[in-house]
């Protein structure tokens, strides 16, 4: 006998006790409940679902939700690590004149460089077609601009990474010295971009939760890719070093303003950052890269102890890399969310009377007098 | 006045609610020609719609609207629950997000000013997804690439309407010239407002920043109970203020980058591992 409800029988069946008390038992929820709930029924809008300009078209959402992999918000944060990396190593080469520091930051941008191109490439369909991502340059396609960006910085990267090193080897020969140094400008000049373009990136969607924050997505994912590269510089050895705590005590200010910004506002788009597994992700991740790490970094400022400052300065850089890390996922999380809230590109409210979902109609029960 | 060369205008759909009477010809018609998948059997529970909505494996969808009894509606007894239906399709937007958002030029504009996309150039990156204001596009995760209407380009080319336009049986899909069919449609939502149905309308959102579509409907009242979004915007109106903040950003992190290490001791820091 089938087990499968959906498969229909193709031999008669003799009624027996078990048959004859299930169809008891369907009889009486129907008694009871004024409707059966079985696979195949859909509850929500039974027994007579209508449409209408409060309740929409049965609730079915119009916006598909984003489709991308858990390795796309990988990449946003790979890659915006690899951005802030290369930058802050060209500042601390020319600028800071620590050419140690320089030399790991080259190579964590290297290395984020190449993890997100493999992180890009993984997510695509059609994976062995990643090269049609540079058959075209289309300036009103951030991911096209990003594909450019990502292709470009990797390459420099890696030229300053090989010059450097070549130029250590055989101290500093004059055409070597000026590759590398070019391309360490390269590296840095695009390392800005690539930094904070995956705010653009997901902003300029149809996703409301995200178009609506176009203006301050940017500079939050990028201040998130800064606490990502300085906090994983700092665990590779530089906890003691003051500019890189600037910077981290920077980004995380700017992270505590975007929580406030987010927070202080009561409007419809924004409940995914606010309510559900996204609020919870989006949440914890600001408080980690914001005021956690903050905290943090200005005891670490503060004169202690040599050990303290280094147990202070490596839990911030776990919180800012953990942070940034939710930050990533939790708007991915509340853009599927935002794309399955029905009403927002209906503009119909949620504080209308109608509310929550499209409830049956209460079942009235009529007993037989 | 047909323009091609990028000023686009020439072949558009109408679709008429009032004529529609939900047989699903369009739907069946678009998965023979297409050769597009099944996409399961579940019922909804929503009317008889068991599809929900236009995506990868259904580029012509019928909408069942259900509204409260209401005498005459689409021709039913005034004790019943009155029907309308309405086929939904790509609506090949004058300013398409999926033709702008794609990275590969795989998604472009054929000469009858439909949104297409090109099979072998996609690869399936997904970003036409979350571009479309219309919510049609998808990502077909077994196939790896983006789906959805081709306006029929294959039979367009041929001479020939689109398979669901020829199919339908009561003309509830129409097929011709853009400026033809809005001027057809103005006369049939006079014709249906004289006859009384005063609740008709077109819906072409020309006023906003999709500046139009191929694909237009004449529904009876709210077009938003046949989801179809009162303001759809194409998110290239963004990108301005996405790509400030990015310089902005930018900007910041120059100077702070700067100004922490200027302010700091210069030279080699001593690497102390902290294990």
């Amino acid at each position: 006998m089938s087990t499968d409800p959906l498969v229909s029988r193709a031999e008669s069946r003799v009624p027996d006790e078990s048959s004859e008390a299930r169809l008891l038992e369907i009889r009486t929820q129907a008694t009871q409940q004024g409707m059966v709930v079985q696979r195949g029924v859909h509850p929500e809008g039974a027994p007579f679902p209508m449409a209408s300009p409060e309740t929409g078209y049965y609730g079915i959402h119009l916006l598909k939700e984003p489709q991308w992999t858990p390795e796309i918000p990988l990449y946003l944060f790979t890659g915006g690590a690899a951005g802030a990396s290369a930058v802050i190593g060209a500042v601390a080469d020319w600028i800071g004149g620590d050419r140690e520091l320089a030399r790991h930051a080259r190579w964590l941008a290297l290395g984020g460089a190449l993890i997100s191109s493999a992180l890009l490439i993984s997510d695509l369909g059609r994976p062995s077609r990643f090269l049609n991502m540079l058959r075209v340059f289309k300036v009103q396609s951030p991911m096209s601009m990003g594909a450019w960006t990502l292709a470009a910085f990797g390459g420099a990267t890696a030229a300053s990474v090989f010059a450097k090193a070549a130029e250590q080897r055989f101290d500093g020969k004059f055409p070597v010295t000026v590759i590398g140094n070019i391309a360490q400008f390269c590296s840095a000049a695009l390392g800005l971009p690539l930094h904070n373009y995956t705010g653009v990136l997901i902003g300029a969607t149809a996703i409301p939760v995200w178009n609506k924050n176009i203006k301050t997505l940017p500079i939050h994912f990028g201040a998130s890719g800064v606490q990502a590269g300085v906090s994983m510089l700092e665990l590779m050895g530089y906890n003691d070093n003051r500019a890189l705590n600037l910077l981290g005590i920077g980004s995380a200010l700017w992270e505590v303003w975007e929580g406030f910004h987010l927070e202080s506002r009561d409007e419809e788009e924004l409940k995914p950052l606010k309510q559900g597994l996204s609020g919870c992700l989006t949440r914890t991740g600001g408080l980690m890269s914001g005021p956690a790490s903050l905290v943090l970094r200005l005891l670490a400022a503060l004169p202690v102890s040599n050990a303290r400052v280094q147990t202070f300065r490596r839990a911030a850089a776990m919180c800012g890399i953990a942070g940034s890390l939710l930050t990533r996922y939790g708007w991915m999380s509340a853009g599927r969310s935002s794309a399955r809230d029905w009403r927002l590109p209906l503009a119909i409210s949620s504080k209308s009377p109608h509310n929550e979902k499209i409830q049956p109609p209460a079942p009235e029960v009529q007993a037989a007098s | 006045m047909s323009v091609t060369e990028n000023g686009h205008r020439t072949t558009a759909f109408l679709t008429d609610s009032t004529l529609c009477i939900g047989c699903k010809a369009c739907e069946v018609a678009c998965k023979e020609w297409n050769g597009v998948a099944a996409d399961g059997f579940e019922w909804s529970g929503f009317s008889y719609d068991n599809t929900g909505a236009v995506g990868h494996s259904t580029w012509r969808h019928v909408k069942f609207v259900e509204h409260e009894p209401q005498a005459g509606f689409g021709g039913n007894a005034a004790e019943l629950s009155s029907w309308s239906f309405s086929s939904d399709v790509c609506k090949h937007c004058e300013v398409a997000g999926c033709l702008e958002a794609c990275p590969t030029g795989a998604i472009a504009r054929t000469e009858f000013g439909g949104v297409y996309v090109q099979p072998d150039v996609c690869n399936g990156c997904s970003y036409c997804v979350v571009a479309c204001p219309f919510g049609v596009v998808q990502k077909n995760k077994d196939d790896g690439r983006a789906f959805k209407c081709t306006f029929c380009y294959d039979r367009q080319k041929a001479g020939l309407e689109p398979a669901c336009a020829k199919a339908c049986p009561t003309e509830s899909i129409k097929f011709g010239r853009i400026e033809e069919l809005q001027l057809a449609a103005q006369d049939r939502v006079r014709e249906l407002h004289r006859r009384g149905m005063t609740d008709a309308q077109l819906y072409d959102p020309r006023d906003t920043s999709v500046k139009g579509v191929h694909a237009f409907f004449i529904v009876r009242g709210d077009p938003r109970q046949y989801n179809l979004p009162p303001k759809p915007e194409v998110p290239t109106i963004y990108l301005r203020d996405g790509w400030r903040a990015s310089a902005i950003g930018s900007g910041l992190l120059l100077a702070g980058a700067l100004l922490a290490f200027l302010s700091s001791p210069r030279g080699r820091t001593e690497k102390r591992h902290s294990r």
